[in-house]
């Protein structure tokens, strides 16, 4: 269970590593109702918007960075604001790492702040974002 | 040199009608097979991941109003570009309330920006849409804004 009291600023959130594949993009642009060639078409994503291949959706990994904050959290608390941005682009065959820290805890208002990252094999940063979380007040030690 | 129009500008500010979707177990739990969920509550589909909002409300063309990209015709709601290729952007989330099945929402959708930037690989168009979600009730749900890419 989290309590605010003990986190730390600079504390790091469990990485993940995801790597997609044409199955699971296929699935993710069923699942969203996305029929953007770029996500599944490989001769015309290279050929026609000449991307080196098929691309990763922003947004799939804009979940998987909402899913550091989320899976961190559990039932501790909830998400109150998440943002990203789609800095460069993935492609298929790239693995990505999701991450993040935290970096403010406000005990009045037990609200954390979450500096959140995809990052690439290269190690850079592709999709930075960042999120708010309140932790439960039942979750404040000595709460009834 | 600029690309965008008075007419392009004056998309700013429009409001799309409103869209009610009802939301389907089923479909909450394909969303959180396919974004790889872990937490029960999403994999058993008894409340949506976030991002499941992510095209929830766009309009659903039929096959005749594809581009040949495989995007909505026209580009869907908003100005029509002169950049075609479209990337996502990034999007800002403010949540209120959690998704359920069953649920009824309501999507009102307003183009908040479009304005242009040179890249470095030659010029970009963003447009900058709002998402308001609210119940049935006018219960707010979430707020979205998202920014889609022209390059």
């Amino acid at each position: 269970m989290l309590n605010i009291q003990d986190l730390e600023v600079g504390s790091q959130l469990p990485q993940r590593e995801y790597t997609a594949s044409n199955v699971s993009l296929f699935l993710y642009n069923a699942a969203v109702w996305n029929p953007h060639r770029i996500h599944y078409d490989e001769r015309y994503t290279t050929e026609i918007e000449a991307h080196p291949g098929i691309v990763i959706d922003g947004p799939l990994q804009g979940d998987w960075l909402c899913q550091v904050a989320l899976n961190w959290l559990g039932d501790d608390g909830i998400l109150s604001t998440f943002n990203y941005t789609n800095r460069r682009a993935a492609y298929l065959g790239e693995t990505l790492i999701s991450g993040g820290r935290i970096v403010a805890i406000n005990e009045n208002t037990q609200e954390v702040d979450l500096e959140l990252f995809i990052k690439n094999e290269a190690g850079n940063v592709i999709t930075p974002g960042s999120a708010c979380v309140t932790i439960a007040s039942s979750n404040l030690r000595g709460a009834g | 040199m600029t690309l965008l129009t008075k007419e392009h500008k004056a998309w700013i500010g429009t409001t799309e009608e409103p869209v009610t979707i009802e939301v389907s177990r089923r479909d909450i739990q394909k969303y959180a097979a396919a974004t790889e969920q872990v937490q029960s509550k999403y994999i058993n589909g008894d409340e949506a991941p976030p991002m499941f909002i992510f095209n929830l409300f766009s309009a659903i063309p039929t096959l005749k109003n594809l581009r040949p990209d495989g995007l909505a015709r026209g580009g869907g709601s908003g100005p029509k570009l002169p950049l075609k290729r479209i990337m996502a952007g990034g999007t800002e989330l403010r949540l209120h309330r959690s998704i359920r099945p069953g649920d009824v929402l309501v999507g009102t959708r307003k183009i908040v920006n479009v304005y242009e930037k040179q890249g470095s690989t030659g010029p970009l168009i963003f447009t900058v849409r709002e998402l308001t979600i609210t119940t049935a009730d006018f219960e707010p749900v979430m707020e979205e804004i998202q920014t889609s890419i022209a390059r």
